[in-house]
């Protein structure tokens, strides 16, 4: 365009066209520019940062975040550096209550949980979208203004470079608690009355220190709040304290301050140094919806308190459907369905969290008796330990009501709505897992059986498991593929949830439930109104 | 899923409340409330069905007086 001719000469100058345009490199946005990038579509990700995460704070990425991870390419360097344990100490004022040890189940290649750095994982997220040659990351991107329309969104960007504007023909709002694009569409939370202000501490232990999740209700440095102690790395423990809304950030940062809590907390003898101090603030909130028109809103935009895994999640689920949707081989109601599949995992993630903060901190007298009574008998008694909410993991979120559903009546293993399951495998003897050779390219059909040819829709490739060893197919020797999958035919989306079962190949049945998962179906009723 | 039983079946009724009443004896206000608590508690899993309970918070949820 010819400066001197633009009648908007003296607006931002220069203009831009992106088809995908992501809102904040954090982890619901590189997660989606390196899903997208891998399904071929080109995006570009604007972030206020300089390109250096400021959240060196460890996440507790559950299995289904970390096996999205691995879809993706990351997994490996997650798993070689992730911090893992399955002991813990329950603390109540200055006793020790009890001490649990929960080995994880066996037969998944992914540990239940793994903690790792937030600025790590971003960094390798970067470094993977930069490899393939599709993302285009900018820093120091600001948007000013948003305006929506038909075809997408149009952004007004302040940049080191000069100001100017960008048509985006979808616009995937993942720019955190405070974004932008929420503020500009004036959209409102809505949530819990619960919000609290947690310090974050990283500490340096010695090397023996145990590597085991210690929980403190009541603790005496800090009377009715809570505190939590647990490895972050290699090096590093994470101490957080629950401080309450009412308290002033600033002096609660105060070196001195959280050294004598620690000093209280781990004995006079226990050498220790402080690394880092903040604050963050949790909330209990989230859109009435996260899709409008063009504009998504993924991640901590959406809803606060899904945490990172929350984040990956949503990328997870939305990337298919927007590179189907780009290819043309949907149409935009498959978009729609990210509402009625991501509203109601939001609103359990904040009803679990809502849980946990009534017997962490309660509020009421009510609350507190029923929370102090729990920890008076759980010292003694079993049944009072599984009362104990010291925070709970997040279980793989079913998608429970999907309009992109194919209900089945079977009633044991993986329903439809839930992440493929995963389980040891061998291919030509060789051992592997059964999820490594989902690799969430297309759809696929797990078949239970010999290998033969089937008469299956474009798009949907077979994948035979079978109980003996068999050429071109995977061996399921434990039997735990078969088990947790619970049919003999199983159609999963390009994000490996469970679309369909079948009891055996029925191509018509097939090619229904395949055009129902890609939005053939009316999806007309909403999750939730407003 | 059992049903929750509303007939009669004290042997002992009188005995039943003045046993609840010495439990409570020189307690504080918040400390009669956790001891509340904990014998909710323990009946709770005693009883041990989901259905039974739930009938019964609805029951005693529902039966309350406004006070006076």
């Amino acid at each position: 365009m010819n400066g001197l001719l633009d009648p908007r000469q003296a607006a931002p100058s220069r203009a831009g066209q992106e088809q995908v345009a992501i809102l904040g490199a954090g982890l619901a946005g590189l997660t989606l520019a390196l899903d997208l990038a891998r399904r071929g579509m080109a995006s570009a990700v604007l972030d206020e940062g300089d390109g250096v995460s400021r959240h060196s704070h460890a996440v507790c990425f559950t299995r289904q975040s970390l096996e999205i991870f691995c879809r993706l390419g990351v997994g490996d360097r997650m798993l070689a550096k992730g911090i893992t344990w399955h002991k813990g100490r329950v603390f109540f004022r200055d006793r020790e209550l009890f001490r649990h040890d929960l080995p994880p189940e066996s037969g998944h290649e992914c540990p239940t949980f793994l903690a790792l750095r937030q600025d790590h994982v971003a960094a390798w997220l970067v470094e993977a979208c930069k490899a393939t040659g599709r993302v285009a990351l900018r820093w120091k991107h600001r948007v000013t203004a948003v305006a929506p329309g038909p075809g997408g969104a149009t952004l007004t960007i302040a940049a080191p470079g000069g100001g100017h504007v960008l048509e985006a023909g979808w616009l995937l709002a993942c720019d955190g608690a405070h974004s932008r694009v929420q503020a500009a569409l004036a959209l409102p939370f809505a949530g819990c009355a619960f919000r609290d202000r947690i310090l974050t501490a990283d500490v340096a232990l010695p090397a023996d220190f145990p590597t085991e999740r210690w929980f403190w209700f009541d603790p005496p440095f800090s009377p009715g709040r809570a505190a939590l102690l647990r490895r972050q790395s290699e090096d590093l423990w994470q101490f957080e304290v629950r401080l309450g809304w009412d308290v002033d950030p600033a002096a609660e940062q105060a070196p001195d301050r959280v050294t004598a809590r620690l000093r209280n907390l781990l004995g006079p003898a226990l050498p220790f140094r402080l690394e880092r101090v903040g604050v963050r603030e949790i909330r209990c909130r989230r859109l009435a919806r996260f899709v409008h028109g063009r504009i998504l809103f993924l991640g901590d935009s959406a809803h606060q308190l899904g945490g990172g895994n929350g984040a990956v999640q949503d990328a997870d689920s939305l990337g298919w459907k927007l590179a189907a949707v780009l290819r043309g081989e949907a149409g935009e109601t498959l978009i729609a369905s990210h509402d009625a599949e991501r509203v109601p995992v939001a609103e359990e993630a904040m009803l679990a969290a809502s849980r946990s903060a009534d017997f962490i901190v309660p509020e009421t007298l009510a609350a507190r008796a029923y929370r102090d009574a729990v920890l008076e008998l759980a010292e003694r008694f079993a049944f009072a330990r599984t009362l104990v909410d010291t925070g709970r993991l997040p279980r793989p979120a079913v998608l429970e009501g999907s309009p992109l559903n194919t209900p089945d009546g079977l009633d044991h293993g993986a329903r439809p709505g839930t992440p493929a399951p995963d389980a040891p495998v061998e291919q030509e003897g060789e051992p592997g897992w059964l999820l490594r050779h989902l690799d969430g390219a297309g759809f696929r059909l797990l078949v239970f059986g010999p290998p033969r040819p089937l008469d299956l829709p474009a798009g949907v490739a077979p994948l035979f498991v079978t109980a003996v060893p068999m050429r071109g197919a995977l061996f399921d020797h434990s039997g735990l593929a078969a088990a947790r999958f619970g049919a003999a035919v199983v159609l999963l989306r390009p994000d490996r949830h469970v679309a369909a079962r079948f009891a055996d190949i029925d191509a018509a049945a097939i090619a229904a439930a395949h055009a129902r998962a890609l939005g053939a179906r009316a999806l007309g009723a909403r999750a939730l109104g407003g | 899923m059992g049903k929750l039983d509303t007939r009669p079946r004290l042997t002992d009724p009188d005995a039943l409340l003045a046993a609840l009443l010495a439990a409570h004896a020189g307690l504080d206000e918040a400390e009669s409330r956790r001891l509340d608590a904990r014998l909710v508690l323990i009946l709770a899993n005693h009883i041990g069905d989901a259905a039974v309970l739930q009938a019964a918070i609805a029951l005693a949820r529902g039966t309350g007086l406004p006070d006076r």
